[in-house]
């Protein structure tokens, strides 16, 4: 068992490293110089490939090797899909996706 | 800024960030009772979401704190996991230029959410976007450390049966990302996100793929830089 000022290091060092993580490109291109062109390119077309990233990421732990281990989360990616390209409304497509995943896996793949 | 523009920025803020309310309610609140059931009170968890605010890390560093001293390689997991983070810098570089005394605390709560908030919202002239940004990130580090405190104190109040509310988070980027497919000219971009991180969670697995799926999708980026230059008009 940790004591608990080996606790605050370690929260501290998750900080530390957090905070690197944030900062390091603002230290590196930093105040009022112009940023450079590769960068500004990079800015410009990081986003959309990052928000891939950020699904792939929120989607890591799917089992592919068992049905119910993909199917609710296929099923409600689906539902949401649908939803948007009809109405387009972020709140109907976020409660309609999470809702009828919720259903799934409760009570249909429970 | 006056304090009517201030309510109006805020009043153009908060509606964007009311998905992020109910899933970091949720999730807010899971990391409290995760912490309870680990043995580690609300201090513990709300201290942690206030500081580190960075939610995946956050869950792993509560099993940190069970297992062996070792500050060098809980270092080294948090740059891991967290080295996403480079990306929403690099991305929003000009951005947050101009937004002064501000910039700091911008910098210091870009979660995932207040990146994708704060990097796709186009905000209309009237608005100050320095402002909203600094709303936006304000409102979602509010609802997170307000989740995990409600979590870590009331754990065993919660009755009905949220198995599966935590796909609202796996929702959300779903959803962004569409948004953005729907609004791009081209998706060579968004195709690349997707291709590269899948690539290397199945040649990695899931702890470690996130590096290489940023270096892969960084070299892919650069290798057609010429072609996107030329087909359009960066600004």
């Amino acid at each position: 068992m940790m004591t608990i000022t080996e606790h605050i290091i370690i929260i501290g060092v998750v900080v530390l490293g957090t905070l690197l993580t944030r900062f390091l490109p603002f230290l590196i291109f930093s105040g009022d110089k112009e940023t450079p062109q590769y960068m500004k390119y990079l800015g410009y077309v990081l986003p959309p490939a990052v928000f891939g990233l950020l699904v792939v990421y929120s989607l890591r732990n799917v089992d592919l090797t068992s049905v119910s281990g993909f199917l609710p989360e296929l099923l409600a990616i689906g539902l949401i899909i649908v939803l948007h390209y009809w109405k387009r409304n972020m709140l109907l497509s976020l409660a309609g996706g999470t809702i009828f995943y919720m259903i799934l896996v409760q009570m249909v793949f429970a | 800024m006056s304090f009517d523009e201030h309510v109006s920025t805020f009043k153009y803020a908060f509606p964007k960030t009311i998905p992020i309310l109910a899933g970091f309610a949720f999730l807010g609140m899971s990391y409290g009772i995760y912490m309870n059931s680990l043995g580690f009170g609300p201090l513990y968890a709300i201290s942690m979401s206030m500081f580190i605010f960075a939610g995946s890390m956050e869950f792993v560093a509560g099993s940190l704190l069970l297992g062996p001293f070792a500050p060098l390689s809980a270092f080294l997991l948090t740059l891991m996991i967290n080295a996403r983070h480079l990306f929403y810098g690099i991305a929003m570089l000009d951005k947050f230029k101009g937004t002064g005394k501000k910039k700091a605390y911008l910098i210091y709560g870009m979660c995932d959410e207040s990146f994708v908030i704060n990097s796709s919202t186009q905000v209309p002239q009237y608005i100050n976007q320095g402002w909203f940004m600094f709303y936006v990130t304000l409102l979602n580090q509010i609802y997170w450390v307000g989740g995990t405190t409600i979590g870590s104190l009331f754990s065993s109040a919660v009755t009905f049966n949220t198995d599966g509310l935590e796909f609202v988070m796996v929702a959300l980027f779903v959803i962004i990302f569409l948004e953005n497919w729907m609004k791009e000219h081209n998706h060579i971009s968004s195709i690349i996100g997707i291709v590269a991180s899948v690539l290397s969670l199945l040649i990695f697995g899931t702890d470690n793929f996130i590096i290489p799926a940023m270096i892969l999708i960084l070299v892919s980026l650069t290798s057609i830089k010429s072609t996107v230059e030329k087909r359009e008009v960066i600004k």
